[in-house]
């Protein structure tokens, strides 16, 4: 991507902040939502460049009002975001904890009727109000929270820079392919504040958003009616087939990762968010003694990027999953490599270890001597 | 086909003294391919639909207006019309009408739904959708019962009428506590210029003309218009034609019909 093209600026700034920046500069127009810690200042920070709501501020990208609405709860937020993109504006939200838990009934909604809902979830303590603080523990929840099978796409960013690179491309990602889409950050990632280069959209990287409702469709006098209520099973199910091979076929261009001095690595680390950063240091440490050890971090958690997966751990001899959770990430690898083994092509699984520190930030020292230990 | 022959034997009777007048039809917005439609016989549903659909004839807004649509016996009209529809989740009609209001504030936006989610799982997307005056229609159906699933306690289920499952020996309040009045609670909080109006079905004409004074009142005043249409639902009461409308009769001593803008008369 030819970024010297791009008026690019450098700031110091606030994780939570970067994401309502970032999502200006993709074409939101409108944030609907209910506080909760530590999402707040995606929030605070979109009020704030909203500007005064009798004279509000324009976007960069549609000249159309930015406008937002603290709703009564993060059900009403959810199901409020839904309505404005069956108008076809982009829209979003941010929540964290028991806030995703009940926002998880708008995001079923918008998996059943395909809405491009774009959500900022901002990891907080698990098991239920727990703290406010961190955890990777949201995974489950963010990728299949709700009655249905998972179809969204959860992007994991592990950097400042991720966040804003990552908040640019869901709204992309969400009208293109209509699936609800969640940037999955966490406390450390929303709090901490460091350097962030900002850069506007390219126009043909822009996906235009178009009315769900009262739009194209109804020009030509034809009515769209959604639904999702079914009266028979098999209606039901010919619809989640037909998700499950739209899902498939568009997973190829979304799923992403990045494989870092994979190629001769013995030791494959896997780990997402900010985790994977620290996982990331950990394996220039390793590979400053010799030890040949390299990290597969997957950008999208839904859906996951399975060729890239399978070259990096392929030719590995031991795979160590390191998570802020028991396993929520490595269920999903675990699934996928259990899925491709299944396509019958021949692949043998590495043994595995893990580093699960539940609600823990990792460091790169504790992961360097999880590879070192003797098992 | 029992509907159409009932109504080709009708126009016959009928047809010596409307010959020289229009036959009396359906609203052009309906979608006949969704026709006869599922509710049950004698349910108060397609009477309200039917007459929103003449208002919507009537004002020419077929293809402006989106009809969001809640969860229980009102999901049935999910294509009830040719007009850009959605269900939603069970309550979460309110909140889906704001933020599509907010998003196409020309459309005409209503958000159809009983009365379990407009007063029970949704009462609060009902209560700050009032507070904050959103300039949409909420039309909400008062059956005194949860149909859809067979005839439970509702929070309109008063004492002394037919018995629902969840309170089979009647909803005394010293069990039960007392029933909600959905437009009594609106007036309460609303800010001054919304509409607010009860309607029963009995009266068909009466439910048009409230329903179109609000979705005027929604273009023009650009202020929240909200009407309780009191209903019926024999299968459930268990009533037949005659009980049916004397029950309706009975009720309206505890939900009369009113109509007023508030700031101007309260």
């Amino acid at each position: 991507m030819p970024r010297a093209k791009r008026r690019e600026t450098k700031e110091f700034m606030q994780g939570n902040a970067v994401i309502a920046h970032a999502a200006r500069a993709a074409g939101a127009t409108s944030f609907y939502g209910y506080p909760i810690t530590p999402s707040t200042e995606v929030f605070e920070t979109w009020v704030q460049l909203c500007g005064n709501p009798h004279k509000p501020a324009l976007s960069p990208v549609t000249k159309e009002r930015l406008s937002y609405l603290q709703c009564e709860d993060e059900m009403a937020s959810g199901f409020a975001l839904i309505g404005a993109c069956l108008a076809g504006k982009k829209a979003f939200t941010a929540t964290a904890g028991p806030g995703n838990i009940l926002m998880q009934d708008a995001f079923s909604a918008a998996e059943a009727l395909r809405i491009p809902t774009v959500a900022v979830i901002m990891q907080r303590g698990g098991l239920s109000t727990s703290t406010v603080i961190y955890s990777q523990e949201e995974v489950t929840l963010t990728c299949f929270g709700g009655n249905g099978e998972g179809f969204r796409v959860v992007y994991s960013p592990s950097s400042l820079q991720d966040l804003y690179t990552y908040t640019l491309k869901s709204f992309n990602t969400a009208w293109k392919y209509r699936y609800p889409t969640f940037l999955l950050g966490d406390g450390y990632l929303g709090k901490m504040s460091g350097e962030v280069t900002r850069y506007p959209m390219l126009k043909r990287e822009y996906v235009t958003p178009e009315p769900i409702l009262l739009g194209p469709a109804r020009q030509k006098s034809l009515s769209t009616n959604l639904r999702n209520c079914y009266d028979q099973e098999e209606e039901i199910n010919s619809i989640i087939e037909q998700y499950r091979s739209d899902y498939a076929r568009d997973s190829k261009a979304i799923a992403e990762s990045e494989s870092y001095r994979t190629r001769d690595a013995h030791t494959i680390l896997i780990a997402h968010g900010i985790v994977a950063s620290a996982a990331k240091v950990a394996v220039d440490m390793l590979r400053s003694t010799s030890a040949r050890v390299g990290l597969w971090r997957p950008i999208t958690l839904r859906p996951l990027d399975v060729p890239s997966l399978v070259s990096a751990v392929g030719n590995a001899r031991r795979i160590i999953y390191i998570e802020s959770a028991l396993g929520q990430m490595s269920r999903l690898i675990n699934d996928a490599l259990i899925a491709y083994s299944e396509t019958g092509k021949s692949f043998d699984l590495p043994a595995v270890r893990s580093l699960y520190a539940p609600a823990l930030g990792i460091t790169p020292t504790e992961i360097v001597e999880q590879v070192l230990k003797k098992s | 086909m029992k509907t159409s022959n009932k109504q080709q034997r009708n126009r016959k009777e009928t047809a010596p003294r409307t010959a020289s007048l229009p036959v009396p039809s359906f609203p052009r917005c309906y979608k006949e391919s969704s026709k006869p439609h599922k509710f049950c016989p004698g349910c108060g549903h397609p009477i309200t639909l039917h007459e929103i659909g003449m208002v919507v004839d009537e004002l020419g807004i077929q293809n402006k207006t989106a009809f969001l649509i809640d969860i229980g016996c009102s999901l049935l009209a999910w294509d009830f019309f040719d007009i850009d529809t959605t269900q939603t989740h069970h309550g979460r009609t309110v909140p889906t009408a704001v933020g599509f209001k907010r998003a196409m504030p020309d459309a005409t936006v209503i958000a159809y739904l009983g009365d379990g989610g407009g007063y029970a799982i949704g009462t609060q997307h009902l209560v700050h959708a009032t507070l904050r005056n959103d300039p949409i229609t909420v039309i909400i159906i008062n059956n005194l019962t949860y149909a859809m699933t067979g005839g439970q306690m509702a929070p309109t289920t008063i004492e002394k009428q037919p018995p629902t499952t969840t309170a089979p020996f009647d909803r005394t309040p010293d069990v039960f506590g007392t029933n909600l009045k959905g437009p009594e609670l609106v007036l309460h909080l609303a800010m001054p210029g919304a509409f607010v109006a009860r309607t029963a079905v009995d009266n068909p004409l009466h439910v048009r003309m409230t329903i179109k004074e609000a979705l005027l009142h929604q273009q023009k005043n650009k202020a929240f218009s909200f009407v309780e249409v009191l209903s019926f639902c024999p299968t459930n009461w268990k009533t037949n034609a005659q009980e049916t409308f004397a029950w309706m009769g009975a009720f309206k001593e505890t939900y009369p019909l009113f109509k007023t803008i508030t700031g101007t008369n309260s």
